[in-house]
């Protein structure tokens, strides 16, 4: 392992270093979107369940919350993309 | 639902997300030249075309989003539950495979324009649709366009 190690250029090493820490950027990034968004939609599912009349409205919220909360998530995809090589 | 109509059904029947999403979109069209023609200036055609990529991939990500809800909810709220939480780790998978594909396809696609474009077009959209948005029992997706007043002499002009 040393061995291959110590033949693989510097230069692809840290290539590919940067793709491993890109993509575990993002998928770190994603986690917390992914909570809030699960948060946004079981309040909004709770009020749709109490109050059938107002659905319009809790998913038109819903709906914004969960595009505002994927922006988290896009910076990290914005991250992702600047350092993939 | 089996064909039963219930009132909770007749109130699921309402889209506010699938306007709103079509809503972003005719703004992203009316916003997308002032950003190709920055694309263009910035970086050249790679620019411009990274930039419309972009645009494309924040109006779809918008419709497939509304469209998930819109599908869903006709079917239960669990199901809503389930199919925005796997609808959002679904978009961001493609998104990422389609930057691997667009990153590695050559000379014609510039990294920095896209993700500015991205980001910058996501937020910015939302915040200009939240002035349009009427979150009432009445309309409860888009706002109503402002009824003209019309004075009694306008009216007799008439």
């Amino acid at each position: 392992m040393l061995n291959v190690l110590a033949q693989t250029a510097a230069g692809e090493m840290v290539e590919g270093l940067k793709a491993i820490g890109a993509g575990l950027g993002y998928g770190l990034a994603a986690i917390g979107p992914g909570i809030g968004i699960g948060t946004v939609v079981g309040n909004a599912i709770s009020a749709m369940a109490r109050q059938p009349e107002s659905a319009g409205m809790a998913r038109t919220t819903m709906f914004l919350g969960i595009a505002f909360t994927e922006a988290l998530a896009l910076i990290g995809f914005v991250v992702f993309i600047l350092l993939l090589p | 639902m089996s064909g039963i109509s219930t009132l909770a059904n007749d109130y699921m029947q309402v889209a506010p997300e699938r306007d709103i999403a079509r809503d972003l979109a005719w703004r992203a069209a009316w916003v997308a030249p002032a950003f190709v023609v920055i694309g263009v200036i910035g970086w050249g055609v790679a620019g411009a075309a990274s930039v419309a990529i972009a645009l494309m991939l924040v109006v779809a990500n918008f419709l497939i989003g509304a469209a998930i809800i819109t599908r869903a909810v006709r079917i239960s709220l669990n199901a809503l539950y389930g199919a925005v939480l796997f609808g959002y780790l679904i978009r961001l998978g493609v998104l990422a495979a389609i930057a691997v594909v667009l990153k590695g396809s050559g000379d014609w696609f510039v990294a920095v324009p896209f993700a500015v474009t991205l980001l910058v077009t996501h937020l910015g959209l939302l915040v200009w649709e939240t002035r349009h948005i009427s979150v009432s029992l009445a309309f409860p997706g888009l706002a109503p366009e402002p009824v003209q007043q019309v004075t009694p002499e306008e009216n007799h002009a008439k």
